[in-house]
């Protein structure tokens, strides 16, 4: 018993030492990274600025699309450096769970790679209350970037259809003639092709394939999709997935977003258009195909419709957008002040001159007018 | 069952009644294992196998085999048998060392590069994440917290349970709760997300907090205690019980004050495994604790992060600063769980009463 | 030879004759309070579980049990469990034949054969790697193992092709197959094994291992007819927790495998899929209705769990008169 007692004290003991040391650790962290050498205060162009903060405390939480995901970190940062009373949380879980977790009326506003369904705008009358529904408000703009690791080629153009076949096992080999043709003097290795999509349902891999099916719809007759329909090829989770097996597989060609071809220092594919020259990703080309989208939403609903054909000079035709879903009427008031002002932020000059630097496409001025001016009226 | 007895058994287990045959000198194992690794990596290199795998799955294979031919010609096939369970069980060992080595190797290689006091007491908050810097602060105090409270709720309520299932359990009520157990055991970690999130968050509508993580957290981690601890409480004699039972000690007093020191060990080890498991989990944390940049102390409200949500969280985002903190972060979750596993064990060594073992 | 001496003693008064004092009634409410909670909880799972999974059953416009591919947010949804319920028993099946008598045999090495100062320690390591975060094991796999097991591959195509089994349909494709994630689970759930069958064979009653060894017994006579027997539910049980971890594994093989809607006895090609990857894969696109169907694939799994562990409790119920509290 002497025993027991003594390790009972024991125990007792270190339940106090491990309780207070766990309530000093709590004390000593620190949110503030500025004072660090490393932390990234090169790309901080343009913070402050003229953000016009929320006047009280507010604490948004937002959801949805990966493909967005660098931006708004880059956008909550500088918002909330110059309004320390808000703090903003963007989880890049995917559209459809932040479509989902605003749907719930979980989230104050969803980032999202595609616009909402009609039933999902006419679920979103219970969220908005007062005769208000989600609406799509386009943001952010990007390039998705067929990347492909093909040692002693570093030049290689391809046109839609070629692409289409090789998503589609139909060309199998890099010396495939079809490829030939469109890559003359390039010495073209006979090893096999190994094609990589998504093995996760995602909004690039939807914009993509609704790519392949706009531009060469003979060659690719699938719908577009979240989930990759193509025949053969390998898959990988998540663009980061595809990217890394990308690198790492000789013969490899895969498709994501232009900052993970940046990241990863993967050489892209170059399209050909049937405009005068093939096409390189970047933010401005893409801006450039992004300004022949045709709006299709209705009502203060901004959702637009890309021209996937196009043969404008200079426009890289693999494109996509994503939004910003809120509603029009009907916010929830605690968070209707910031959540105004952090979207007015980003859709501003300034918010927006910060994408480029991060291989995203500014909005053509056009629909950024009308964004604004959808933002202003929010309530 | 003295010390003595038992010290003595344990060290001089093969000696017995082979005083008088033929034995292989004592450094036959061993002579054996080069052998065969050479041969093994010979016949890699001439047949020009690229994996080491291969290499070292041949000289195992030679090592059993030679072992058996060589023991059965020398000592006799009753003693060749036990030759070849040693070496198997030491193939076992060896086997399952490569892999695991290699794991923690890795980690502990790629962890290191970025881990350093202001990695541990730092945030995320204003770091951009294709930018070196920025920490890990806020996922600690976030897992501490959820797996604290999920092991609050889950280890009493399970310990009791399976005091329940082997000490009392008769009829109808045991068998069911035994089913529930297992079906419990088989539950994905999303599916019990996703249950809370409905539960909690939809319907009583309370908002994202690390508490609605450690619920489901709770979900996870019951089964895997009930299950380990009835299976220790199973293993301790009756006689020890009886004899408790016969000094006149009532049934709860020994439960408490026999059964359980007497499988102590066995069921922190049982405990630490499920400590373990949902410290690693991702899903619940992606579903009911939101994530976070910034530092949330207060688990009852507002949206925290943790430990496998960063590293998964930085894993997606597909770049080498980011990487480099993933691995970090895993590094400081294994060494929070062996931390933990210290802990237990120094108390289980408490705790439990003295045995030859 | 019996060994085993409990079975004969006199078993221990009835429950009811103990319980006389308050604080026996207080513990028996209290852990039987425990058991009823923890059933209401799984209870109401199963029932959120069935009504969600019901709803997106009915209105699946394939064969739930035959569909091969996953198109649950398409209109009309067409769905189904086949790919993902072989390709989670598959590699569940690889994972088990090689976990469990490596996790029994490091077990066996720690509590019986390791010399002491190196079981401790050892007993230390395999605890730690029961904590490894599943991210991290999918990370390792997929730059360390799955390199390395390409060449195994290729050689497994090359000799056993012809089995169909291990036949690489297209082989310079990357080892990221069924079979890899097969392995990869096997290593996972070796510590949970290994730490569960350890605990296990420290408590076989010295008295039974003297008594063999006094007849003469070789230390592997000992195991066989002593250790093993009255360890075999508690070995079981350690299966039951590692198959549990190896059937619901979702990170590791989300990272690894090459998951696409094609079900095919070539384990070494790069594809197929499994319940808990199905739902990592799916789930952050899913509209409210896939999530429905998600789930519907999870009360599936739930149901394969479940058979597994009737038929393993069926099988320790036979040997019962080996363990301790068997009254």
């Amino acid at each position: 018993m002497k025993f027991q007692r003594k390790s009972r004290l024991r125990a007792l003991a270190f339940g106090a030492a491990a309780i207070s040391g766990a309530l000093v650790l709590t004390a000593c962290g620190s949110d503030n990274n500025a004072g660090t050498s490393s932390s990234g205060g090169s790309s901080n162009t343009a913070a402050a600025g003229n953000i016009t903060c929320a006047g009280k405390q507010a604490n948004l939480l937002a959801s949805g699309s990966t493909a967005q995901a660098n931006a708004m970190q880059v956008w909550v940062k500088n918002y909330m450096q110059a309004c320390p009373n808000t703090q903003i949380n963007y989880k890049p879980t995917g559209s459809g769970a932040g479509q989902t977790e605003f749907l719930q009326g979980s989230t104050a506003f969803a980032g999202s790679d595609s616009a909402l369904k009609p039933d999902q705008i006419a679920q979103s009358k219970q969220v908005c209350p007062g005769g208000g529904q989600a609406i799509d408000l386009p943001m952010v703009g990007g390039a998705i970037a067929v990347g492909y690791n093909l040692p002693g080629v570093s030049n290689l153009v391809l046109d839609a259809p070629t692409l289409a076949k090789i998503f589609n096992a139909q060309i199998t080999t890099w010396n495939d003639p079809a490829i030939k043709k469109l890559n003359p003097g390039v010495t073209l290795p006979s090893t096999s092709i190994q094609a990589f999509h998504r093995s996760d349902s995602s909004g690039t891999t939807d914009n993509f394939t609704a790519y392949l099916g706009g531009a060469a719809p003979s060659a690719w007759s699938y719908p577009h999709d979240k989930a990759f329909k193509g025949k053969g090829g390998q898959s990988a989770a998540g663009s980061s997935g595809v990217a890394a097996q990308v690198k790492q597989t000789p013969g490899a060609i895969g498709y994501f977003e232009l900052s993970y071809a940046t990241a990863d220092n993967l050489p892209t594919v170059k399209i050909n258009t049937g405009a005068s020259q093939a096409v390189e990703a970047s933010s401005a080309t893409a801006s450039k195909a992004i300004a022949t989208a045709k709006r299709v939403g209705t009502g203060n609903d901004l959702a637009l419709k890309f021209d996937y054909a196009t043969n404008v000079e200079g426009a890289y035709p693999i494109t996509l957008v994503t939004y910003e879903i809120v509603c029009d009427k009907g916010n929830k008031p605690a968070t209707l002040g910031a959540t105004k002002s952090f979207l007015t932020y980003i859709a501003s000059d300034a918010g927006q001159q910060n994408l480029s630097s991060m291989g995203y496409a500014p909005l053509p001025a056009e629909i950024a007018t009308e964004v604004r001016q959808q933002i202003n009226s929010l309530s | 069952m003295s010390d003595a007895t038992t010290e003595s058994a344990s060290t001089t287990a093969p000696e017995p009644s082979l005083l008088t045959r033929r034995r292989l000198p004592r450094w036959a194992p061993a002579g054996i294992g080069v052998a065969s690794v050479a041969l093994g990596v010979g016949i890699g290199v001439a047949t020009g196998l690229s994996s080491r795998l291969q290499w070292g799955l041949i000289a195992l294979l030679l090592f059993i085999g030679l072992t058996y031919v060589i023991t059965a010609r020398v000592e006799g096939r009753h003693q060749a048998k036990d030759r070849v369970a040693t070496s198997l069980v030491w193939a076992c060992f060896m086997v399952a060392v490569v892999p695991l080595y290699s794991l923690l190797q890795t980690t502990i290689a790629k962890g290191i590069k970025v881990l350093d006091g202001n990695f541990l007491t730092h945030s995320m908050g204003g770091v951009i994440t294709m930018m070196p810097g920025g920490g890990v602060y806020h996922a600690i105090i976030g897992t501490l917290e959820q797996v604290g409270l999920a092991s609050l709720i889950a280890v009493p309520i399970g310990l009791l349970t399976a005091v329940y299932l082997v000490e009392y359990g008769r009829g109808k009520l045991a068998k069911v709760v035994t089913f529930f157990v297992d079906v419990m055991t088989g539950v994905p970690s999303i599916v019990a997300g996703l249950f809370i999130l409905s539960f909690w968050i939809i319907i009583l509508g309370f908002g994202f907090s690390g508490f609605a993580g450690s619920l489901a957290l709770a979900i996870l981690m019951m089964p895997v205690v009930v299950r380990s601890t009835e299976e220790m409480l199973k293993l301790v004699p009756n006689e020890l019980r009886e004899a408790s039972l016969a000094l006149g000690v009532p049934k709860w007093r020994t439960i408490l004050k026999v059964v359980l020191p007497t499988s102590i060990g066995g069921i922190m080890t049982g405990i630490m495994l499920a400590v373990a498991r949902i410290a690693g989990e991702t899903a619940p944390v992606l579903l009911l604790v939101f994530g976070n940049q910034l530092i949330n102390n207060n688990p009852f409200s507002g949206a925290q992060s943790s430990l496998p949500y960063y590293v998964f969280e930085q894993y997606s985002n597909g770049n080498d600063a980011s990487y480099n903190r993933a691995w970090a972060a895993a590094l400081v979750l294994i060494g929070f769980v062996m931390i933990l596993n210290l802990v237990a064990r120094a108390i289980a060594r408490w705790k439990a009463p003295r045995t030859g073992r | 030879m019996t060994l085993s001496t409990t079975n004969t003693t006199i078993p221990p008064p009835k429950a009811q004759k103990v319980v006389t004092q308050p604080g026996d009634r207080i513990f028996l409410g209290l852990s039987r309070g425990s058991g009823i909670l923890l059933l209401v909880i799984m209870a109401a799972i199963a029932i959120f579980l069935t009504v969600r999974a019901v709803h997106a059953i009915s209105h699946d416009h394939g064969n739930f049990l035959s569909t091969f591919e996953w198109n649950a947010d398409q209109t009309p949804p067409v769905f189904g469990i086949a790919v993902l319920a072989y390709g989670t028993i598959i590699s569940s099946v690889i994972a088990m034949v090689i976990a469990v008598p490596i996790g029994v045999g490091i077990a066996l090495f720690i509590s019986h054969y390791a010399p002491r100062r190196l079981a401790s320690p050892l007993a230390y390591l395999v605890d730690l790697l029961a904590a490894v975060p599943s991210i991290v094991y999918g990370l390792w796999g997929a730059i360390y193992l799955v390199p390395n097991l390409q060449g195994l591959n290729l050689w497994l195509n090359e000799y056993l092709g012809w089995t169909g089994i291990f036949h690489k349909t297209d082989p310079s494709s990357s080892a990221r197959s069924l079979f890899t994630v097969g392995i990869l689970l096997a290593i996972m759930v070796l510590p949970i094994i290994t730490n569960v069958s350890r605990e296990v064979f420290r408590q076989v009653p010295k008295a039974h291992e003297e008594a063999a060894l006094a007849l003469g017994a070789t230390r592997w006579e000992v195991i066989r007819m002593a250790v093993l027997p009255f360890a075999r539910s508690g070995i079981i049980s350690a299966s039951m927790l590692g198959l549990g971890r190896a059937l619901g594994e979702t990170m590791a093989v989300a990272i690894v495998l090459s998951a696409s809607p094609q079900l095919t006895i070539h384990l070494l090609d790069p594809a197929g899929g499994t319940f808990a990857q199905n739902i990592a894969a799916k789930f952050g696109e899913a509209t409210d209705f896939g999530r429905d169907a998600l789930i519907a694939s999870g009360l599936v799994l739930f149901v394969i769990t479940l058979l597994v562990n009737g038929a393993a409790r069926l099988i320790i119920a036979r040997r019962k008169e080996y363990s301790g509290a068997n009254a």
